[in-house]
Protein backbone atom coordinates (compact mmCIF):
# COMPACT_ATOMS: atom_id res chain seq x y z
CA UNK A 1 0.00 0.00 0.00
CA UNK A 2 3.07 2.38 0.71
CA UNK A 3 4.17 2.18 -2.71
CA UNK A 4 0.87 2.05 -4.21
CA UNK A 5 0.05 5.48 -2.49
CA UNK A 6 3.63 6.50 -3.39
CA UNK A 7 3.74 6.10 -6.73
CA UNK A 8 -0.13 7.32 -7.69
CA UNK A 9 1.21 10.74 -6.11
CA UNK A 10 4.73 10.82 -7.81
CA UNK A 11 3.27 10.15 -11.59
CA UNK A 12 0.63 12.32 -11.05
CA UNK A 13 2.82 15.46 -9.81
CA UNK A 14 5.58 14.31 -12.72
CA UNK A 15 2.46 14.18 -15.67
CA UNK A 16 0.75 17.19 -14.06
CA UNK A 17 4.17 19.41 -14.89
CA UNK A 18 4.67 16.87 -18.18
CA UNK A 19 1.06 18.08 -19.29
CA UNK A 20 1.40 21.66 -18.17
CA UNK A 21 -1.23 20.87 -15.61
CA UNK A 22 0.63 20.82 -12.47
CA UNK A 23 -2.10 23.51 -11.26
CA UNK A 24 -5.18 21.22 -12.12
CA UNK A 25 -2.97 18.92 -9.82
CA UNK A 26 -2.68 21.24 -6.77
CA UNK A 27 -6.75 21.99 -7.11
CA UNK A 28 -6.89 18.65 -7.01
CA UNK A 29 -5.38 17.81 -3.71
CA UNK A 30 -7.95 21.25 -2.47
CA UNK A 31 -10.72 19.02 -4.35
CA UNK A 32 -9.89 15.81 -3.16
CA UNK A 33 -9.13 16.94 0.56
CA UNK A 34 -12.22 18.72 0.51
CA UNK A 35 -14.56 15.62 -1.14
CA UNK A 36 -13.06 13.11 1.60
CA UNK A 37 -14.32 15.33 4.24
CA UNK A 38 -17.91 14.96 2.32
CA UNK A 39 -18.03 11.17 2.41
CA UNK A 40 -16.73 10.89 5.85
CA UNK A 41 -19.26 12.79 6.91
CA UNK A 42 -21.99 10.75 5.08
CA UNK A 43 -20.21 7.70 6.37
CA UNK A 44 -20.26 8.11 9.66
CA UNK A 45 -24.09 9.44 9.94
CA UNK A 46 -24.83 5.43 7.63
CA UNK A 47 -22.30 4.03 9.34
CA UNK A 48 -23.71 5.09 13.07
CA UNK A 49 -27.11 4.03 12.00
CA UNK A 50 -25.78 0.66 11.15
CA UNK A 51 -24.31 -0.10 13.94
CA UNK A 52 -26.85 1.28 16.08
CA UNK A 53 -29.51 -1.36 14.48
CA UNK A 54 -26.98 -4.19 14.15
CA UNK A 55 -26.34 -3.68 18.10
CA UNK A 56 -29.99 -4.51 18.71
CA UNK A 57 -29.98 -7.66 15.61
CA UNK A 58 -26.47 -8.90 18.34
CA UNK A 59 -27.85 -8.54 21.70
CA UNK A 60 -31.76 -10.06 20.28
CA UNK A 61 -29.66 -12.99 18.85
CA UNK A 62 -30.64 -12.33 15.38
CA UNK A 63 -26.87 -12.22 14.01
CA UNK A 64 -26.31 -15.56 15.95
CA UNK A 65 -29.81 -16.78 14.13
CA UNK A 66 -28.24 -15.82 10.97
CA UNK A 67 -24.70 -17.28 11.14
CA UNK A 68 -26.33 -20.80 12.09
CA UNK A 69 -27.78 -21.17 8.66
CA UNK A 70 -24.76 -21.04 6.71
CA UNK A 71 -22.12 -22.20 9.70
CA UNK A 72 -21.04 -25.44 7.83
CA UNK A 73 -19.60 -23.47 4.59
CA UNK A 74 -18.79 -20.42 6.78
CA UNK A 75 -16.43 -22.99 8.81
CA UNK A 76 -14.89 -24.15 6.00
CA UNK A 77 -13.83 -20.74 4.22
CA UNK A 78 -13.37 -19.42 8.04
CA UNK A 79 -11.71 -21.85 9.94
CA UNK A 80 -10.23 -19.56 12.53
CA UNK A 81 -12.86 -18.01 13.39
CA UNK A 82 -15.48 -20.90 13.28
CA UNK A 83 -17.33 -20.57 17.06
CA UNK A 84 -17.38 -17.03 16.81
CA UNK A 85 -20.85 -16.97 15.84
CA UNK A 86 -20.57 -13.28 15.61
CA UNK A 87 -18.39 -12.75 13.16
CA UNK A 88 -19.72 -15.30 11.40
CA UNK A 89 -23.71 -13.96 11.24
CA UNK A 90 -21.44 -10.66 10.14
CA UNK A 91 -19.62 -11.54 7.35
CA UNK A 92 -23.33 -13.76 5.88
CA UNK A 93 -24.96 -9.78 6.49
CA UNK A 94 -22.03 -8.00 4.68
CA UNK A 95 -22.34 -10.95 1.73
CA UNK A 96 -25.81 -10.51 1.16
CA UNK A 97 -25.93 -6.78 1.15
CA UNK A 98 -22.70 -6.55 -1.15
CA UNK A 99 -24.95 -9.25 -3.99
CA UNK A 100 -27.97 -6.75 -3.51
CA UNK A 101 -26.09 -3.89 -4.00
CA UNK A 102 -26.45 -2.12 -0.73
CA UNK A 103 -22.90 -1.23 -0.65
CA UNK A 104 -24.26 1.56 2.05
CA UNK A 105 -25.40 -1.25 4.35
CA UNK A 106 -22.44 -3.34 3.78
CA UNK A 107 -19.36 -1.43 4.94
CA UNK A 108 -20.63 -1.05 7.87
CA UNK A 109 -21.62 -4.48 8.84
CA UNK A 110 -18.39 -5.52 7.25
CA UNK A 111 -17.01 -3.54 9.77
CA UNK A 112 -18.41 -4.71 12.52
CA UNK A 113 -17.27 -8.99 11.01
CA UNK A 114 -13.59 -7.58 10.64
CA UNK A 115 -14.05 -5.68 14.37
CA UNK A 116 -14.83 -9.18 16.05
CA UNK A 117 -12.15 -10.85 13.65
CA UNK A 118 -9.42 -8.60 15.76
CA UNK A 119 -11.00 -10.62 19.00
CA UNK A 120 -9.09 -13.38 17.54
CA UNK A 121 -6.52 -11.83 15.92
CA UNK A 122 -3.58 -12.72 18.06
CA UNK A 123 -1.06 -9.83 16.48
CA UNK A 124 -3.08 -6.98 16.50
CA UNK A 125 -1.39 -5.20 13.96
CA UNK A 126 -1.24 -7.53 11.38
CA UNK A 127 -4.44 -8.89 9.00
CA UNK A 128 -5.80 -12.63 10.02
CA UNK A 129 -6.25 -15.40 7.15
CA UNK A 130 -10.06 -14.70 8.13
CA UNK A 131 -9.48 -11.05 7.56
CA UNK A 132 -7.51 -11.26 4.08
CA UNK A 133 -10.44 -13.27 3.24
CA UNK A 134 -13.50 -11.17 4.17
CA UNK A 135 -11.54 -8.38 2.25
CA UNK A 136 -11.29 -10.48 -0.95
CA UNK A 137 -14.94 -11.12 -0.64
CA UNK A 138 -15.57 -7.96 -0.32
CA UNK A 139 -12.82 -6.21 -3.31
CA UNK A 140 -14.39 -9.10 -5.95
CA UNK A 141 -17.51 -6.50 -6.58
CA UNK A 142 -20.01 -9.81 -6.27
CA UNK A 143 -23.75 -7.95 -7.01
CA UNK A 144 -26.34 -9.40 -8.59
CA UNK A 145 -27.78 -6.33 -10.10
CA UNK A 146 -25.86 -3.42 -11.27
CA UNK A 147 -28.19 -0.86 -10.62
CA UNK A 148 -26.16 1.86 -11.06
CA UNK A 149 -24.84 1.18 -14.48
CA UNK A 150 -28.06 0.31 -15.76
CA UNK A 151 -29.68 3.55 -14.78
CA UNK A 152 -26.86 5.57 -16.56
CA UNK A 153 -27.66 3.32 -19.55
CA UNK A 154 -31.40 3.85 -19.49
CA UNK A 155 -30.93 7.27 -19.11
CA UNK A 156 -28.84 8.01 -22.61
CA UNK A 157 -31.75 5.87 -24.21
CA UNK A 158 -30.38 2.59 -24.21
CA UNK A 159 -33.43 0.33 -25.21
CA UNK A 160 -32.64 -2.66 -23.06
CA UNK A 161 -30.53 -1.40 -20.38
CA UNK A 162 -31.04 -4.70 -18.74
CA UNK A 163 -29.21 -6.74 -21.16
CA UNK A 164 -26.05 -6.60 -19.37
CA UNK A 165 -27.38 -7.70 -16.11
CA UNK A 166 -26.63 -11.39 -16.91
CA UNK A 167 -22.86 -10.86 -18.59
CA UNK A 168 -22.39 -8.88 -15.45
CA UNK A 169 -23.18 -11.50 -12.99
CA UNK A 170 -21.15 -14.42 -14.76
CA UNK A 171 -18.07 -11.64 -14.77
CA UNK A 172 -18.29 -10.71 -10.93
CA UNK A 173 -19.23 -14.40 -9.94
CA UNK A 174 -16.17 -15.26 -11.92
CA UNK A 175 -13.63 -12.21 -9.69
CA UNK A 176 -15.61 -13.41 -6.93
CA UNK A 177 -14.98 -17.49 -7.06
CA UNK A 178 -11.36 -15.99 -8.01
CA UNK A 179 -10.43 -14.06 -5.08
CA UNK A 180 -11.93 -16.89 -2.69
CA UNK A 181 -9.59 -19.39 -4.34
CA UNK A 182 -6.50 -17.04 -4.80
CA UNK A 183 -6.67 -15.88 -0.79
CA UNK A 184 -7.00 -19.30 0.03
CA UNK A 185 -3.84 -20.67 -2.17
CA UNK A 186 -1.94 -17.48 -0.37
CA UNK A 187 -3.39 -18.94 2.84
CA UNK A 188 -1.33 -21.54 2.47
CA UNK A 189 1.76 -20.27 0.89
CA UNK A 190 2.27 -17.05 2.31
CA UNK A 191 4.79 -16.16 5.41
CA UNK A 192 2.62 -16.67 8.67
CA UNK A 193 1.59 -14.43 11.36
CA UNK A 194 3.73 -13.74 14.39
CA UNK A 195 1.32 -15.69 17.69
CA UNK A 196 -0.87 -17.36 15.58
CA UNK A 197 -0.41 -21.11 15.49
CA UNK A 198 -3.07 -22.38 13.41
CA UNK A 199 -2.01 -19.71 10.58
CA UNK B 1 -39.42 -11.24 -14.45
CA UNK B 2 -36.68 -12.75 -12.79
CA UNK B 3 -35.37 -9.17 -12.64
CA UNK B 4 -38.73 -7.75 -11.45
CA UNK B 5 -38.16 -10.28 -8.66
CA UNK B 6 -34.70 -9.15 -7.62
CA UNK B 7 -35.66 -5.47 -7.57
CA UNK B 8 -38.14 -6.26 -5.23
CA UNK B 9 -35.96 -8.35 -2.58
CA UNK B 10 -33.36 -4.98 -3.42
CA UNK B 11 -36.15 -3.16 -2.39
CA UNK B 12 -37.34 -4.83 0.82
CA UNK B 13 -34.08 -6.22 2.15
CA UNK B 14 -33.86 -3.19 4.53
CA UNK B 15 -36.53 -1.84 5.51
CA UNK B 16 -37.29 -5.70 6.06
CA UNK B 17 -34.25 -6.41 8.30
CA UNK B 18 -34.53 -3.44 9.85
CA UNK B 19 -38.55 -4.24 10.83
CA UNK B 20 -37.26 -7.57 11.92
CA UNK B 21 -34.85 -6.81 13.97
CA UNK B 22 -36.48 -4.38 16.04
CA UNK B 23 -39.82 -6.55 16.61
CA UNK B 24 -37.16 -9.52 17.71
CA UNK B 25 -35.86 -7.21 20.39
CA UNK B 26 -38.84 -5.51 21.67
CA UNK B 27 -40.30 -9.21 21.70
CA UNK B 28 -37.45 -9.92 24.02
CA UNK B 29 -38.17 -6.79 26.03
CA UNK B 30 -34.36 -5.36 25.20
CA UNK B 31 -34.05 -1.82 25.26
CA UNK B 32 -33.85 -1.21 21.31
CA UNK B 33 -33.32 2.92 21.86
CA UNK B 34 -30.02 2.60 24.34
CA UNK B 35 -28.74 0.10 22.23
CA UNK B 36 -29.55 1.88 18.99
CA UNK B 37 -27.83 4.86 20.77
CA UNK B 38 -24.97 2.71 21.94
CA UNK B 39 -24.00 1.10 18.69
CA UNK B 40 -24.46 4.67 16.52
CA UNK B 41 -21.77 5.80 19.33
CA UNK B 42 -19.12 3.30 17.94
CA UNK B 43 -19.69 3.79 14.38
CA UNK B 44 -19.20 7.50 14.69
CA UNK B 45 -16.26 6.67 16.34
CA UNK B 46 -15.00 4.36 13.51
CA UNK B 47 -16.08 7.41 11.01
CA UNK B 48 -13.64 9.64 12.80
CA UNK B 49 -10.49 6.46 12.92
CA UNK B 50 -10.76 5.99 9.04
CA UNK B 51 -11.14 9.48 7.52
CA UNK B 52 -7.26 10.03 7.31
CA UNK B 53 -7.47 6.32 5.28
CA UNK B 54 -10.54 7.76 3.25
CA UNK B 55 -8.68 11.30 2.68
CA UNK B 56 -5.31 9.75 1.35
CA UNK B 57 -6.76 7.68 -0.97
CA UNK B 58 -9.37 10.10 -2.30
CA UNK B 59 -6.66 13.21 -2.40
CA UNK B 60 -4.32 10.42 -4.68
CA UNK B 61 -6.95 9.11 -7.09
CA UNK B 62 -8.03 13.49 -7.70
CA UNK B 63 -4.41 14.39 -8.06
CA UNK B 64 -4.32 10.95 -10.93
CA UNK B 65 -7.05 12.16 -12.41
CA UNK B 66 -6.18 15.93 -12.73
CA UNK B 67 -2.50 15.41 -14.12
CA UNK B 68 -3.66 13.59 -17.24
CA UNK B 69 -1.32 10.28 -17.07
CA UNK B 70 -4.56 7.86 -17.50
CA UNK B 71 -4.82 9.95 -21.20
CA UNK B 72 -1.25 9.38 -21.91
CA UNK B 73 -1.21 6.18 -21.07
CA UNK B 74 -4.18 5.25 -23.41
CA UNK B 75 -2.08 6.32 -26.24
CA UNK B 76 1.11 4.35 -25.12
CA UNK B 77 -1.44 1.35 -25.45
CA UNK B 78 -3.74 1.86 -28.24
CA UNK B 79 -2.06 -1.04 -29.66
CA UNK B 80 -1.95 -3.49 -27.42
CA UNK B 81 -5.48 -2.76 -26.30
CA UNK B 82 -6.40 -3.20 -29.94
CA UNK B 83 -5.34 -6.73 -29.65
CA UNK B 84 -7.33 -7.31 -26.76
CA UNK B 85 -10.57 -5.90 -28.11
CA UNK B 86 -10.60 -3.18 -25.90
CA UNK B 87 -11.57 0.14 -26.99
CA UNK B 88 -9.12 3.26 -25.85
CA UNK B 89 -12.54 5.00 -24.29
CA UNK B 90 -12.49 2.38 -21.97
CA UNK B 91 -8.92 1.76 -20.69
CA UNK B 92 -9.92 4.78 -17.70
CA UNK B 93 -12.57 2.71 -16.22
CA UNK B 94 -10.20 -0.31 -16.45
CA UNK B 95 -7.53 1.58 -14.75
CA UNK B 96 -10.17 3.55 -12.11
CA UNK B 97 -12.37 0.35 -11.29
CA UNK B 98 -10.21 -0.11 -8.15
CA UNK B 99 -9.79 3.23 -7.20
CA UNK B 100 -12.90 5.12 -7.60
CA UNK B 101 -16.73 4.50 -7.91
CA UNK B 102 -17.87 7.67 -8.80
CA UNK B 103 -15.25 8.36 -10.89
CA UNK B 104 -15.65 5.13 -13.51
CA UNK B 105 -19.72 6.35 -13.31
CA UNK B 106 -18.25 9.54 -14.50
CA UNK B 107 -16.40 8.21 -17.43
CA UNK B 108 -19.35 5.65 -18.21
CA UNK B 109 -21.63 8.43 -18.09
CA UNK B 110 -19.97 10.28 -21.10
CA UNK B 111 -19.69 7.16 -23.21
CA UNK B 112 -22.70 6.35 -22.93
CA UNK B 113 -23.37 9.98 -24.12
CA UNK B 114 -20.92 9.75 -26.90
CA UNK B 115 -20.75 6.51 -28.58
CA UNK B 116 -23.43 4.03 -30.06
CA UNK B 117 -25.54 2.79 -27.01
CA UNK B 118 -25.82 -0.57 -28.60
CA UNK B 119 -22.15 -0.30 -29.52
CA UNK B 120 -19.40 -3.05 -28.24
CA UNK B 121 -17.61 0.02 -26.33
CA UNK B 122 -20.87 0.96 -24.67
CA UNK B 123 -21.69 -2.53 -23.43
CA UNK B 124 -17.80 -3.24 -22.18
CA UNK B 125 -17.34 -0.19 -20.36
CA UNK B 126 -21.25 -0.74 -19.02
CA UNK B 127 -20.31 -4.33 -17.74
CA UNK B 128 -16.45 -2.78 -16.27
CA UNK B 129 -18.53 -0.22 -14.09
CA UNK B 130 -20.82 -2.78 -13.37
CA UNK B 131 -18.30 -5.86 -12.28
CA UNK B 132 -16.04 -3.42 -10.37
CA UNK B 133 -15.36 -2.41 -6.70
CA UNK B 134 -13.15 -0.25 -5.28
CA UNK B 135 -10.59 -2.35 -3.99
CA UNK B 136 -8.11 0.25 -2.33
CA UNK B 137 -10.76 2.15 -0.92
CA UNK B 138 -12.25 -0.82 0.62
CA UNK B 139 -8.80 -2.22 2.32
CA UNK B 140 -8.52 1.58 3.46
CA UNK B 141 -11.59 2.07 5.33
CA UNK B 142 -11.73 -2.12 6.57
CA UNK B 143 -8.28 -2.33 7.75
CA UNK B 144 -8.26 1.41 8.88
CA UNK B 145 -11.06 0.79 11.27
CA UNK B 146 -9.51 -1.86 13.32
CA UNK B 147 -5.57 -0.26 12.89
CA UNK B 148 -3.88 -3.21 11.12
CA UNK B 149 -0.83 -1.93 9.40
CA UNK B 150 0.71 -5.04 7.57
CA UNK B 151 -2.31 -6.09 5.32
CA UNK B 152 -0.46 -9.72 4.34
CA UNK B 153 -2.08 -10.78 0.98
CA UNK B 154 -5.02 -9.27 0.75
CA UNK B 155 -4.00 -6.40 -1.11
CA UNK B 156 -2.18 -8.58 -3.70
CA UNK B 157 -5.71 -10.83 -3.50
CA UNK B 158 -7.74 -7.71 -4.33
CA UNK B 159 -5.56 -6.55 -7.30
CA UNK B 160 -5.74 -10.11 -8.69
CA UNK B 161 -9.37 -10.43 -8.31
CA UNK B 162 -9.23 -7.06 -10.13
CA UNK B 163 -7.43 -8.38 -12.95
CA UNK B 164 -9.33 -11.51 -13.02
CA UNK B 165 -12.65 -8.68 -13.34
CA UNK B 166 -11.02 -7.28 -16.27
CA UNK B 167 -10.09 -10.14 -18.40
CA UNK B 168 -13.75 -12.21 -17.48
CA UNK B 169 -15.16 -8.64 -18.23
CA UNK B 170 -13.13 -8.33 -22.14
CA UNK B 171 -13.98 -12.06 -23.03
CA UNK B 172 -17.84 -12.33 -21.84
CA UNK B 173 -18.89 -9.31 -23.57
CA UNK B 174 -17.01 -10.08 -26.69
CA UNK B 175 -18.88 -13.51 -26.21
CA UNK B 176 -22.58 -11.77 -25.92
CA UNK B 177 -21.93 -8.46 -27.98
CA UNK B 178 -18.79 -8.22 -30.03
Amino acid sequence: MNYIWFFIIVISIIFGAINGKLSDVVAAILSGAEQSVKISLYLIGIMAFWLGIMKIAEKSGCVDFIAKLITPLAKKLFPEIKDDKKAIGYITMNFTANAFGLANAATPIGINAIEQMQKHNKDKKSASNSMCLLLAMNTAGFQIIPATVIAILAANGDSNPTGIIFPTLIVTTIAFTFAIFTAKVFEKIWTPQRGNDND
Amino acid sequence: MIKTIIENISLWLIPAMILIILVVGICKKLPVYELFVEGAKDGAKIGVNIFPYIMAIVVAISMIRASGAIEYLGVCLSNFLNIIHVPVDVLPIMILRSLSGSAILGVLSDIAASCDINSYTTKLAAIMAGSSETTLYVIAVYFGAVGIKKYRYALLTGILADIAGIVAAIGITYWFFG
